[in-house]
């Protein structure tokens, strides 16, 4: 019984409840910043076991796998669990900074700690039903943060979370059922060597129904709406949180279902991840480009990104599958950094409508610095981390002789860096449309953005330890025998 | 059994899904109680009613005949419990955005709203139930 792989779930459950508990304010910023990095640690050793001694699986009680709870750990979990640590430290830093002390009253630091347990149970989980509740988890805690505080434009994104989420978990769940009624399995190893004895026409009925029911979680086309209309609306320390994790929840159970359980009819349904992949791509940057807002325009591209990481899964070839998980991974740090950063530039210009903005180049170069980083890595030009998440996917698209999604993703990235240019010059070289003073206590916001932004700089130059780690988890994908034998035992 | 349980699941479904069209927030509210309910009893049907698949194995490998299988019965009391907690969140959210925005037409809530202000770093606020 491998008790490290239920430390990311231990350390953010027990960092939440002592959140409730004591409600000292300097002791809760101190808990929340620590739990943070006890679950980074958590997460680097989890990988580091992975890593050395393969998949592991926990069975909760005891109980043998196709009955009791349980717990897996590949490396995408493992990976995927580490960003979200990363991403984690960096908002409890912004938050410590950003001393937004009535959200903090009504309990920020426990919720996002309760998010975190919900995200990393879902990365951890062996159990289709286990998933849904693990989805049940992060939603409410999410809910609650979107809405911390009021106010008109939290309530109003808060809405429409929850009415998109509320539809996402009632077809999750008809889909369970109907798969449960179809095969008599839950847990997904016990599921993928039954599948195969379902009718295939069913199966990919089922299939589209776990689509869809994923896609609206991972704001993909067509259900990507929601994720504008709700994102921009809370503040940045809860919304860089969202934008970092949240989608790429969703993100993870498409890789995992569509790998595992769904792979009968690979010409229709991953052809059909790839049509939703382009599509994906190239409306949600061409919204991105016609935005106003900054956080509008970066949960556009938050939307419009997503579509890389559908097209490795569509593409289906070890290559393509490890440039989605890099891309995944690439993508929480870069789309968690300008997010936090767009927050640092409301704090400097009382505002993020872009025409309302300017001067900043002048006044803070480094600070364009800072900007141009992210921005750089999310359009993917070396030497940054995007570049070779790109580049992989790229090459896996052509290797595979998908020239057409191929051109469509190259073509996002040169719009992409338009509109992050769009910005820069809106934001950063246009001369300031009025002096407005700063608002004090700004420079410790600074900290979190520099962390991300070096760390995506860090990935770029030294890509190759992620890449391999990126390279092994679509080895594992693609031969679910491994994870199978992990979870069922050698007998199976 | 089945078929008339199939027939109730989609019958609910429709109703279910033609109430969260409606644009006023409570309709939709409804509409999801409504939708959870089909939900479960297609988790119930599809599970495989009655006691033909009875998953207690003595063992010797011999089934324990008179007993249905109780996992979707498990996993229905689980969605119920979920559901209950939404549809409970889900009213105080739209009291709430009653009395935030004045309207709960879902065509009424505006697109786009300016985001919340950047927070002043004011010790003056204090923490709920803090002491002056």
């Amino acid at each position: 019984m491998s008790w490290i792989l239920v430390l990311p779930l231990l350390v953010p459950l027990t960092t939440g409840i002592l959140c409730l508990v004591v409600a000292h304010r300097p002791a809760q910023r101190l808990l929340g910043l620590a739990g943070a990095l006890g679950l980074l640690v958590a997460a680097v050793a989890l990988l580091v076991q992975i890593h050395q001694q393969g998949i592991q699986a926990v069975q909760i009680g005891n109980w043998l796998a196709p009955f009791g709870i349980t717990f897996v750990a590949d490396h995408l979990s493992a990976l995927m669990v580490l960003a979200t640590g990363v991403v984690a430290v960096a908002v409890a830093l912004y938050a410590l900074n950003e001393g937004d002390l009535p959200r903090e009253g009504q309990g920020y630091y426990a919720l996002v700690h309760l998010l975190l347990f919900g995200v990393n149970g879902a990365f951890l989980t062996g159990d289709l039903f286990n998933l849904y509740v693990w989805f049940e988890v992060l939603l409410l805690a999410s809910f609650v943060l979107m809405i911390l505080g009021g106010g008109q434009a939290q309530l109003a994104g808060g809405v429409k979370y929850f009415a998109v989420s509320l539809l996402s978990s009632i077809l999750f769940l008809a889909a369970l059922g109907l798969l449960y009624g179809a095969t008599g399995a839950l847990n997904l190893a016990d599921l993928a060597t039954r599948v195969g004895a379902v009718n295939p026409g069913l199966l990919s009925a089922l299939a589209m129904l776990f689509l869809a029911a994923f896609g609206l979680k991972a704001a993909v086309f067509p259900f990507m709406f929601w994720l504008p209309a709700s994102y921009p609306a809370p503040p940045v320390m809860i919304s860089a949180l969202f934008a970092g994790l949240l989608t790429k929840v969703g993100v993870y159970a498409l890789i995992r279902v569509f790998t595992l359980l769904f792979i009968q009819d690979v010409g229709f349904t991953h052809n059909l991840l790839l049509w939703v992949a382009g599509l994906t791509l190239s409306l949600g940057v061409l919204m991105a480009l016609a935005q106003g807002e900054l956080r509008r325009l970066l949960s556009f591209q938050l939307v419009s990104h997503i579509g890389y990481m559908l097209m490795g899964l569509g593409i289906l070839t070890p290559l393509a599958l490890a440039g989605s998980v890099f891309y995944a991974l690439n993508h929480m740090i870069v789309i968690a950094a300008l997010f936090l950063l767009a927050g640092l530039l409301q704090r400097l210009q009382g505002t993020t409508v872009l025409v309302r903005m300017g001067g900043l180049y002048r006044a803070y170069p480094w600070l364009a610095v800072l900007f141009l980083l992210p921005a750089f890595s999310l359009a993917g030009l070396p030497p940054f981390s995007g570049f070779w998440a790109k580049f992989t996917l790229a090459a896996a698209g052509l290797e595979a002789g998908q020239y057409v999604i191929v051109g469509v993703a190259l073509l996002v990235g040169l719009l992409t860096l338009l509109s992050m240019g769009l910005v820069f010059a809106e934001a950063f070289w246009k001369n300031a449309p009025q002096a407005v003073d700063a608002s004090p206590g700004w420079g410790g916001l600074v900290l979190p953005v520099a962390l991300l932004a070096l760390l995506t700089l860090g990935i770029g130059l030294w890509a190759e330890p992620l890449l391999s780690l990126s390279l092994a988890a679509a080895r594992e994908l693609l031969e679910p025998a491994g994870y199978i034998r992990a979870v069922l035992g050698v007998s199976r | 059994m089945e078929v008339s349980l199939s027939f109730l699941v989609g019958a609910l479904m429709a109703v279910g899904v033609y109430l969260m069209l409606r644009p006023h927030l409570i309709q939709f509210l409804v509409g999801f109680v409504v939708l959870g309910n089909a939900a479960n009893l297609l988790i119930f049907t599809a599970g495989r009613l009655g006691s033909q698949f009875p998953p207690l194995v003595q063992p010797n490998g011999v089934v324990l005949e008179p007993y249905a299988n109780p996992l979707p019965q498990a996993l229905v009391l689980t969605a119920i419990v979920i559901g209950f907690a939404l549809a409970a969140f889900g009213i105080v959210l739209f009291f709430r955005a009653q009395e935030a925005l004045s309207t709960l037409s879902a065509e009424a809530i505006p697109e786009t709203l300016e985001p919340a202000p950047a927070p002043s770093p004011v010790d003056e606020v204090r923490w709920e139930g803090e002491r002056p």
